[in-house]
């Protein structure tokens, strides 16, 4: 073993020994490059998934149906784009620009969450979106509040406090038409019919098909298991539904006394891998509405730099 | 008219405005060309959303018969609309969207710190409140005045270009008809025509440093006051009152 190997196991192991201890990274501290590479992609991911999370739900604005909803939907879209902001700042740190994180967007390089190849038909998307939708969210995003690399940790605390405001309105949606006319019921069951499966696959694959999870909780990047995480949102999203009145769309969904949670069907992952890869409803429109939005804006962002460095040689002249 | 109907009529007017404008900014989300301009259209689209509010439900209580912010804007069609024509112009690209806001912000602005004085307390403290939003409004949408106009070639034209197509559609509001001449008189509205100059230096010293030409006023389009709007007016209005229109009985 030469010097610089012997070097870097003696950093990794201090590294883990760091982790294991509960103190956070920070982004000058030394960490493994697979560490590094892995935030990265979990991150703008998650960055990527907010922003183009403002879509489906952008597609209500200007319908929503009465002026209360449409300000707090309008509020709640803000919220998203905030969290694609922090995200992306958070995602800076580690060595990468918000640039290079949409080149990779727009090039299909990088992902966002598949949920949002789904299309938003009615009004009740909008109420399921922020119920069950933004209420995965949360449950993934509770668990990395505890994340071992501060900037993500802390950008997730922030973050999380403004989910459940979402999740909360989302479900008052629901409730509102689940207790509405004919046709609001049927817009309601249709929506968490159409919702509910897809939501379920935000967490991730099952923990046994599940490549980068052992290492990922090893690193405390990942601090509780897909399909841990999962169980807790259908626990917790079952007896919410049940209230509504509206039924859950798998017919497997049953209490376990023994195990003390829900039992549900088998997810369809074939649906799952065959959205990821391009034949959602709405996988071409969500990207090419960001690449149009980053393209189309281009010449505003240099108007912006060339009169930012036209004001900088008129001061260095007036100095 | 009686003067309960020329307070509901200018009440109207206010929050059509601020809707319609609201409206259209609502247009952009998702799709601007930075993030945190994206957030800034929210935002300002927000501001405008909350005065509609406060307006329409006033002018619901003055009208008396029932209805509320929601029957008001769900349930109107065309010719009931009092909003500038300016503010329901589509968007266009982000110079066109831009310049409207600029010529109604520095109008805006002038309106309310104006109506902030009114003689009607409520409308004097929707006023007051919402001239916060509207400094910012302002500041934000001369910034990017100056920006584009002494910016690059390409955004000096689109602006320039963006400016001349909106030209027109200014004059209307420093128009003065005969309900604002009542609301004048009796210390409750604002004297728009009387703004003029103020704006204008306003305006021509934003163009100065933006190093954007002032057109000529060679075209004017008037008639929001009467209900004549153009037809973009309708789109807006299918788009925003459809779920309560085509489900009238349903509660949201
Ligand atoms: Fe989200
Ligand atoms: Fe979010
Ligand atoms: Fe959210």
């Amino acid at each position: 073993m030469d010097v610089i190997e012997q070097e870097l196991e003696e950093l990794e192991t201090a590294f883990q020994a760091k982790v294991d201890a509960e103190q956070r990274i920070e982004p000058k501290d030394w960490m493994p490059a697979k560490y590094r590479q892995t935030l990265i992609r979990q991150m703008s991911q998650h960055a990527h998934s907010e922003v183009v999370g403002m879509l489906p739900e952008g597609n209500w604005l200007t319908r929503a149906p009465s002026l209360k909803r449409k300000a707090i939907l309008m509020a709640k879209i803000q919220d998203e784009g905030g969290h694609g902001l922090y995200l992306y700042s958070a995602t800076e740190t580690l060595g990468t620009s918000r640039d290079e994180m949409f080149e990779q967007l727009h090039s299909g390089k990088a992902k966002y969450s598949s949920i949002f190849n789904y299309p938003t038909l009615s009004w009740a998307d909008i109420g399921a979106i922020g119920w069950v939708v933004d209420g995965a969210a949360i449950v993934n995003q509770i668990a990395l509040c505890r994340c071992s690399y501060g900037p993500y940790a802390r950008a997730m605390i922030r973050i999380c406090k403004e989910e459940s405001f979402h999740q909360r309105q989302g479900y008052e949606i629901m409730m509102t038409m689940a207790q509405g006319t004919k046709e609001q019921r049927e817009m309601a069951q249709d929506a968490l019919n159409r919702w509910w499966w897809p939501t379920l696959m935000m967490f991730g694959p099952n923990d046994a098909n599940s490549a980068n999870s052992a290492q990922s909780m090893k690193w405390k990047i990942k601090r509780q298991s897909n399909d841990d995480l999962r169980q807790k949102f259908i626990d917790a999203t079952v007896p919410q539904a049940e209230f509504l009145k509206l039924t859950i769309p798998d017919d497997k969904l049953a209490w376990n006394d023994e195990r003390g949670h829900y039992d549900f069907g088998e997810i369809d992952w074939d649906e799952f891998k065959s959205v990821v890869k391009g034949n959602g409803l709405c996988n071409r429109e969500r990207l090419q509405a960001r690449i149009e939005a980053h393209d189309g804006g281009k010449w505003v962002r240099d108007a912006a730099l060339a009169y930012a460095a036209k004001q900088k040689t008129r001061n260095a002249k007036a100095a | 008219m009686t003067d309960k109907d020329m307070l509901f009529d200018y009440l109207l007017r206010l929050g059509d405005n601020s809707l319609i404008l609201g409206q259209r900014l609502a247009e952009w989300c998702g799709h601007a060309p930075m993030l945190e301009e994206d957030l800034a259209l929210t935002n300002i689209g927000l501001d405008l959303l909350g005065q509609a509010r406060m307006f329409l439900s006033y002018a619901g209580e003055v009208e008396g018969k029932g209805r509320d912010e929601d029957r008001l804007a769900y349930f109107r069609d065309t010719k009931d609309w009092r909003n500038l024509l300016l503010l329901e112009q589509p968007n266009g690209d982000f110079a066109k969207t831009m310049a409207r806001q600029f010529f109604f912000d520095s109008f805006q602005y002038l309106q309310f710190e104006a109506l902030s004085n009114s003689s009607d307390d409520r409308l004097a403290g929707i006023a007051a409140k919402s001239c916060k939003e509207i400094t910012y409004h302002r500041r934000h949408s001369s910034d990017w005045m100056i920006r584009l106009g002494d910016g690059t070639d390409e955004s000096n034209e689109r602006m320039q270009r963006a400016i001349d197509e909106l030209w027109g559609y200014l004059p209307e509001m420093f128009e003065m008809d005969a309900v604002d001449d009542a609301m004048v008189a009796d210390g409750i509205g604002a004297d728009v025509a009387g703004l003029r100059t103020k704006w204008d230096a306003y305006v021509n010293g934003v163009l100065a440093e933006a190093t954007l030409t002032r057109p000529e006023d060679s075209w004017s389009v008037r008639g929001s006051r009467e209900g004549k709007h153009s037809e973009h007016l309708g789109y807006i209005l299918a788009e925003m009152q459809f779920l309560p229109r085509a489900y009238p009985d349903a509660k949201w």
